[in-house]
């Protein structure tokens, strides 16, 4: 009974831990998706992106962690909106198919770039000393930097929601994905609301690789391998929507680290399983509306 | 209907466009003389020749779903993976005989095209797109976990496969690799062509323009995307069959997510909904990747990537819209 609920409060932690991950990584995407109607499947390359500069930083030029981060979050970020405005932009409201092949061809060349650069193997992620060993709480220890990214993901998240919510710019963007055409007809300049946004929404993806890389390393194939679980927060959790992949990130953390702990060798088959049940049930998302 | 009483001359000529749309034209002959041609140019080359001859073959049987049924599907690996175990389970326990091992495994990949179908083809837009993309991921797990039966990430050992026809037993030169990939290729375009300009092709190309009209007009939408979803399958379960056989094995790879990746990429480069874009994507990427990667891992993912956005941006047809543009521009300036 006492190894129940060890485990059980083991696969929380380390789920939540992933979700706050994952959740950085995709929400730029779910917004993306939702605003633009952009099928962006290369948005892993932003994260990749992000991790490849924060580690350079660090491990090759001594940056300070926070420093490498920040550093990584606003030089993505700016990139992002270069290539929106010069390519991205180009194929609003053309066919699926177009903008399937551009982001396919994104993530090739991303992945032709970093292998050139970088090499074919993973860049070492290795936390500043303060985040190493464990944090005792009352009842027993856990990893200081899995702890520290739970803590980092819900201040995030929480500014995230607040600026959402309560600033002029957030109102701006709920209205642009309520109601686009009603948005330009009062006045709001959506392109710059687009260009803006995909900005935010990759710097935060960023950030997401950059302290994600102890769960998910950074190497070539980042964006391609992890692209099947971004997309899952973003369907499961409803587009367009800020909320619904925040569940989505949780249910889909705390699941792949249930089922990776308790049944291995049926590893993400079950994950694929439920995601496919999910939307025959609900193709809009858990968290999305119908359209 | 109304419209087959054409007044002039120009009513006529379209009319016959119409209804010789489905006529032989000589030019149709090339792919195949070159194949032919290129079979005693590079003898040295005929087991990669095989390999984009089944790539010219996957890619055919996604035109079919993609270029004329407008469906977007991010998992037709799955499909091609199918008919490759399938031939290879056959051919592992006894079954050797290539051709009706063939038909099985287009059989087979043809009834997961139906199942599957009748999930996914309900779906539209990204609940599409993600639901073929996780029946692929589905099968390529359960595959690499049931390495009892598949062999799991070591691939399926012990293919054995008679001569064709008795006759022609496949040799280590990839003769008749090259040779039964190529038959197999020439059915199959006959069998795609048909459906192309059948009338169940034309209402398939309707449904692709404008779905609520083809309901208005009382055409089984629903119906008509499956048949053609399953046929699209079983092609490419034949496609992946044609390798396992020729090859003699059959690996986890041939269910990945990034075969389904590069078959969309061969199609989109050589021109979709226009039969013969395989035919000019296929060479193209095959052979650019076995140039490129013996020189640098980088370059192959940088060039390919790179010509992916070059076409999405400015020229969406493709090589062949390229050239289709082309040939268009030269006889305006020639008559005028």
């Amino acid at each position: 009974m006492h190894d129940l609920a060890a485990a059980s409060i083991s696969i929380a932690f380390h789920g939540v831990a992933l979700a706050m991950v994952l959740y950085l990584v995709s929400v730029g995407l779910s917004i993306t998706m939702g605003l633009m109607g952009f099928v962006n499947l290369a948005h892993g390359a932003f994260a990749a992106a992000g991790g490849y500069v924060a580690l350079t930083l660090m491990n090759d030029l001594g940056v300070p962690f926070p420093l490498a981060l920040a550093i990584a979050a606003i030089s993505v970020g700016g990139a992002s909106m270069l290539l929106e405005r010069l390519l991205y932009s180009r194929l609003y409201g053309e066919h699926e198919l177009s903008q399937v092949m551009f982001t396919i061809g994104l993530i090739l060349v991303a992945t032709g770039a970093a292998k050139g650069i970088w090499g074919p193997l993973s860049l070492p992620m290795h936390p500043p000393a303060y985040l190493q060993g464990d944090v005792d709480l009352w009842f027993r220890s856990f990893p200081t930097y899995r702890s520290f990214l739970i803590a980092a993901g819900v201040v995030l998240v929480t500014a995230l929601w607040l600026g959402l919510e309560r600033t002029r710019f957030g109102a701006q963007v709920r209205a642009a994905v309520d109601n686009r055409r009603m948005a330009q007809s009062v006045g709001i300049n959506t392109s710059l609301l687009f260009t803006l946004t995909f900005a935010l929404g990759s710097a935060l993806a960023a950030l997401g690789g950059a302290i994600g890389a102890e769960i998910w390393a950074i190497d070539t194939g980042y964006a391609q391998e992890h692209l099947v679980y971004f997309l899952i927060v973003v369907a499961v959790g409803g587009l367009g929507s800020i909320r619904g992949p925040f569940f989505a990130s949780l249910l889909l953390g705390v699941s792949d680290t249930a089922f990776k702990y308790l049944l291995p060798e049926f590893g993400a088959f079950f994950i694929y399983a439920l995601t496919l049940v999910l939307l025959l049930w609900r193709p809009q998302g858990l968290f999305g509306r119908a359209r | 209907m109304t419209a087959a009483a054409p007044a002039g001359a120009r009513g006529r000529g379209a009319i016959g466009a119409l209804t010789g749309r489905h006529r032989l034209k000589p030019l149709e002959a090339l792919p195949w003389a070159a194949a032919i041609g290129a079979y005693f140019l590079f003898p040295d080359y005929l087991p990669l020749g095989a390999q984009v001859l089944v790539m010219v073959l996957f890619a055919l049987s996604l035109d079919l779903i993609l270029g004329y049924g407008g469906i977007i599907t991010l998992g037709q690996a799955a499909f091609f993976g199918v008919g490759a175990y399938t031939a290879g389970l056959l051919g592992a326990h006894g079954w050797s005989e290539p051709i009706t091992g063939l038909l099985v495994a287009g059989a087979v990949a043809g009834a997961v095209g139906v199942l599957t179908g009748l999930i996914v083809l309900r779906t539209e837009g990204l609940t599409l797109l993600m639901l073929t993309l996780m029946i692929n991921v589905m099968l390529y797990e359960a595959a690499n976990k049931a390495s009892a039966v598949t062999g799991g990430s070591d691939g399926l050992q012990g293919i054995v496969i008679s001569p064709v026809l008795g006759l022609f037993r496949f040799d280590i030169f990839g003769r008749t690799a090259y040779l039964y990939s190529l038959a197999v290729l020439f059915l199959a375009w006959i069998l795609v062509r048909t459906i192309v300009h059948s009338p169940f092709g034309r209402s398939l190309t309707g449904i692709r323009e404008n779905v609520a009209r083809m309901h208005a007009i009382g055409s089984p939408v629903l119906l008509r995307r499956l048949t053609a979803y399953a046929i699209a399958a079983a092609l490419s379960g034949i496609a992946g069959a044609v390798l396992t056989q020729s090859t003699q094995f059959v690996g986890l790879e041939s269910l990945g997510v990034d075969r389904s990746g590069g078959v969309l990429i061969v199609l989109i480069l050589g021109g979709f909904g226009r039969l013969y874009g395989a035919f000019v994507g296929a060479p193209l990427y095959m052979i650019a990747q076995d140039r490129l990667a013996a020189l640098d891992p980088a370059y192959w993912p940088l060039a390919i990537g790179g010509l992916l956005i070059a076409v999405v941006m400015l020229a969406r047809g493709g090589v062949l819209g390229l050239c289709g543009a082309l040939l268009a521009s030269l006889r305006g300036k020639g008559r005028r």
